[in-house]
């Protein structure tokens, strides 16, 4: 059994711990609140977006001739996914369910026979693929510098998708992300970007618009800040599904380490006790046997 | 008949601007200026750099913006724009800023000239600004 000076220091390590996982939610919950609301200010911008684009791409009369982004190279040979995770550990699974999506999605397309190539946004995921798809990861981009998520950041990604794409280098594109649902619920997404997945959508309105200049050009400057959008609207419910998860993590550990706290202490005053008995027993029969 | 309609300005952080007293509305589209009153008939164009003019009863306010999409439709505007400055807000050297800025780009030899024209636009715009 463990010495009463040992399970005194336990107790404090453990306290200390305690600590650090409270202060760590405290953060979080801070963090979230603004990660969340920035999400949902973002909402309305990549929403109108999809709109535009829905309703171009349906007044769009000649389908052969519409923009490669839009209706796809016609080829199937080779995926890009962008792994989009945290810079940042200690937020429970959060990183480990949007790899375990993606790594699902990647054993599917190399079964398949596809080409596959990933760039991953965010260091936790590019270590914890690069052991395994070390050799497909052909970028990796971290945005440690940044304190929140901006849009600047967003398009650089989209340009350099873009760039990649009219260079021939793949032909579809998927971004994973985690979408916050809420504190405890985060729901690791795959969505495809390239081609635009919009069926299944219905135009809002059936009136027909006014383009200037004509559908296809207004279509191929929309669909690159589309990508970038999308990318942003990733980021942004990345980083408030980061907090969350952070939030119910460090909830968990500082609950556990009361817990531990507990225990320990029960376990710290027995001992005492027991050994105060001890001594007792040892004054008493020395006594007597006088 | 009330001759408003409502203008929504857009950018991927917020919503920047919502008013709905707003009589007139002149944006920069890519072909030109284009002014847009009530009743327009439902329109999607873009933007180039330039200034959106909004004409309203609580008064007119200008804004900068470098690129957007407007879209038009049952006398409600969209502006969507990832860039844009109230030039109230804006003084003397964040205009130089971006002055230079453009000018920098716009002597790039590298880049194609759709985006040398967006760049040139840029420097002329603010030119005029100052």
């Amino acid at each position: 059994m463990a010495s009463l000076d040992d399970l005194k220091k336990r107790i404090a390590s453990v306290k200390s711990t305690q600590k650090i996982t409270k202060a760590m939610k405290m953060v979080a919950a801070a963090k979230l609140r603004r990660a969340q609301e920035s999400a949902e200010k973002g909402r309305p911008y990549s929403e109108k977006m999809n709109n535009v684009i829905l309703n171009l791409s349906n007044g769009i009369s000649n389908k052969e001739n519409a923009p490669k982004l839009l209706s796809g190279t016609g080829q199937e040979k080779t995926h890009l996914c962008v792994v989009m995770t945290s810079d940042r550990g200690l937020c429970g699974g959060f990183n480990s369910n949007i790899i375990k999506k993606a790594k699902s999605y990647f054993a599917k397309i190399l079964d398949e026979g596809k080409e596959l190539k990933i760039i991953t946004v965010g260091s936790k995921g590019n270590d914890q693929l690069k052991r395994v798809y070390g050799d497909k990861i052909i970028e990796n981009i971290s945005f440690k510098e940044s304190k929140n998520a901006n849009y600047f950041d967003a398009d650089k990604v989209g340009k350099m998708v873009i760039e990649k794409f009219e260079a021939g280098e793949f032909d579809f594109c998927t971004i994973f992300y985690n979408q916050f649902k809420n504190v405890i619920t985060q729901i690791p997404q795959a969505q495809q970007i390239i081609p635009l997945n919009n069926e299944g959508e219905e135009s809002s309105s059936e009136e027909s618009y006014e383009f200037e200049p004509d559908e296809d050009e207004i279509l191929s400057n929309l669909l690159p800040k589309n990508i970038s959008t999308q990318i942003f609207k990733a980021m942004l419910e990345n980083s408030a599904s980061e907090q969350g998860s952070r939030m119910s993590a460090m909830d968990n550990a500082t609950r556990n380490a009361g817990e531990m706290v507990d225990k320990l202490t029960i376990e710290y005053n027995r001992s005492r006790q027991a050994a105060i008995t001890k001594e007792l027993i040892e004054i008493i029969s020395g006594a007597e046997s006088l | 008949m009330s001759e408003e309609f409502k203008v929504e300005i857009v950018n991927p952080e917020k919503s920047f601007l919502v008013k709905d007293d707003v009589s007139e509305v002149v944006v920069p589209a890519f072909e030109g200026e284009m002014g847009i009153l009530k009743d327009h008939i439902s329109i999607i164009s873009f933007l180039k750099p330039g200034i959106i003019k909004i004409l309203s009863k609580s008064g007119d306010e200008n804004y900068y913006v470098e690129d957007g999409i407007v879209e038009f439709k049952n006398n409600n505007l969209s502006i969507l724009t990832s860039t844009i400055f109230n030039l109230a807000d804006m003084d003397k050297s964040k205009q130089q800023d971006l002055l230079k800025q453009a000018e920098e780009e716009a002597n790039k030899t590298d880049i194609n000239d759709q985006s040398k024209y967006l760049a040139d636009q840029k420097v002329e715009v603010l030119k005029t600004l100052n």
